[in-house]
């Protein structure tokens, strides 16, 4: 039962009341974006991210007297973050996990017409390769910090590691970004 | 400073994530070597890049919806559908489909007089709540004061309508008027967020179960459906859902379950 793994067992459900709701539509929903970015990045699959999404919020729902303070964009990403990190466990233990690269790597369906630049799209297809290749635990941080711009210290709370970590991390992945976008850089200078 | 002790801060330096202290040791260095400032410009210029380039993911709609739906009601508005499901089909699931079936034949033809029934009321609160804007007929008894709308109902309806004020919350009651859904005398209450208007239909109902459905949008308009201790409630509204769910939860506090 692929469907269910990674998924929390559901725990008695719980309905805001009119206060926490309005709380919660204020403070974490507005997040909504940055959580699916991330688990998308994470997860390398569009479906297993919309997944893992629902999924961290029916947590966040249920933890939601949990949430004390003003900072609702860390407190959901932290969710997504373990949430995600989960179901690739459960990933790597099955058979999916083999033909797994074959999937990033293919051309992803593009929203984008026809008459989108080439160029930029080739761009960004290879920017997006060089994400999806990094070591997960070094895609998070980037992530975290180049498209969220978050501070080291959101993103320690966030990936459960102290602030070193999250600097060394930081820049082990900015070292390998560089190295493989190396190609295709000489086309950007002008 | 050397320069393999630079460059490996310099990320953090580029963040400035790094102490006073280094940072300055960091600045003074970069003064004088090409080969760093080089590699800080590298850097500088991949964050541009990954923030122009990396495609970012927003939400689907439908996500938005689910989220939205669950942080409502508490429960998941459904579950992502894709090739994922289904993977792997247990043996008894040939069995148990047969007998879906037969139960299901009878059990849709129940609904679907049901369906039929709600959709209809729905189509008519939504052209009821238009109409109500249109004909600048949107109430009979103007007054933000519950005590003043609730009596005014009294031998205009075979029922007490529940009306409560909810300025407080910033939903403040603006009045009520005699309204028809389904062939019968209703209760229509307006509400007001900011600009939007909410209109509240309301009626007993002691058959009903209690429950709630999820905002449908209709023409536009999003609706709500709550069954509450034996009372109807159907809220119209173009106000946003999310907002709309903190509405109806703060006019119907116990809610369905």
């Amino acid at each position: 039962m692929t469907q269910e793994k990674g998924v929390e067992t559901p725990g008695p459900q719980r309905r805001l009341s009119p206060r926490e709701l309005e709380r919660f539509n204020e403070r974490v929903l507005p997040y909504l974006d940055s959580a699916h970015n991330l688990a998308r990045y994470l997860l390398r699959d569009a479906h297993d991210a919309e997944d893992a999404v629902q999924d961290a919020f029916l947590r966040a729902i249920r933890h939601f007297e949990g949430f004390r303070g003003v900072d609702g964009r860390a407190w959901l990403l932290t969710i997504v973050r373990n949430t995600c990190l989960t179901r690739l466990r459960n990933r790597r233990g099955s058979a999916e996990s083999v033909e797994f690269d074959e999937e990033i790597h293919t051309v992803e369906e593009s929203h984008q017409g026809p008459e989108v630049d080439l160029e930029r799209r080739a761009a960004t297809q290879s920017v997006r390769e060089g994400l999806d290749r990094l070591p997960v635990e070094f895609r998070e941080v980037v992530v975290l910090r180049e498209l969220e711009g978050m501070s080291y210290k959101e993103i320690a709370q966030i990936s459960g590691v102290p602030i070193g970590t999250v600097m060394s991390r930081l820049a082990r992945g900015r070292k390998q970004l560089l190295l493989t976008l190396q190609p295709s850089e000489p086309k950007e200078n002008r | 400073m050397r320069c393999d002790e630079v460059l490996e801060s310099l990320s953090a330096f580029q963040d400035d994530e790094l102490d006073p202290l280094r940072s300055r040791e960091i600045g003074q260095h970069l003064e004088g070597c090409v080969d760093c400032i080089d590699a800080l410009d590298r850097m500088k210029e991949l964050g541009g890049r990954l923030r122009a380039e990396a495609p970012y993911y927003p939400a689907s709609d439908s996500l938005r919806a689910r989220v939205a739906q669950a942080a409502w009601s508490g429960a998941s508005g459904g579950r992502v559908v894709g090739r994922r499901m289904g993977f792997v089909v247990p043996r008894w699931i040939g069995a148990a489909a047969a007998l879906l079936v037969v139960m299901g034949g009878a059990w849709i033809f129940a609904s679907l007089q049901r369906g039929a029934g709600l959709g209809s009321t729905e189509a008519e609160v939504v052209s009821s709540h238009i109409r109500s804007l249109m004909a600048s007929h949107l109430t009979d008894v103007a007054s933000t004061d519950q005590h003043t709308v609730k009596p005014w109902f009294n031998g205009k309806l075979d029922f007490s309508p529940p009306v409560t004020d909810l300025s407080a919350s910033g939903y403040p009651l603006i009045g009520g008027r005699l309204d028809y859904v389904q062939g019968r005398p209703v209760a229509a209450l307006v509400y007001q967020r900011r600009k939007h208007w909410i209109n509240v239909f309301t009626w007993p109902d002691e058959r009903a179960a209690n429950s709630e459905a999820p905002a449908r949008t209709r023409q536009g308009y999003h609706v709500i459906r709550e069954t509450h201790d034996g009372t109807v409630y159907w809220i119209v509204s173009d106000l946003n859902p999310n907002e709309l769910f903190v509405f109806a939860r703060l006019l119907v506090p116990g809610g369905a379950r």
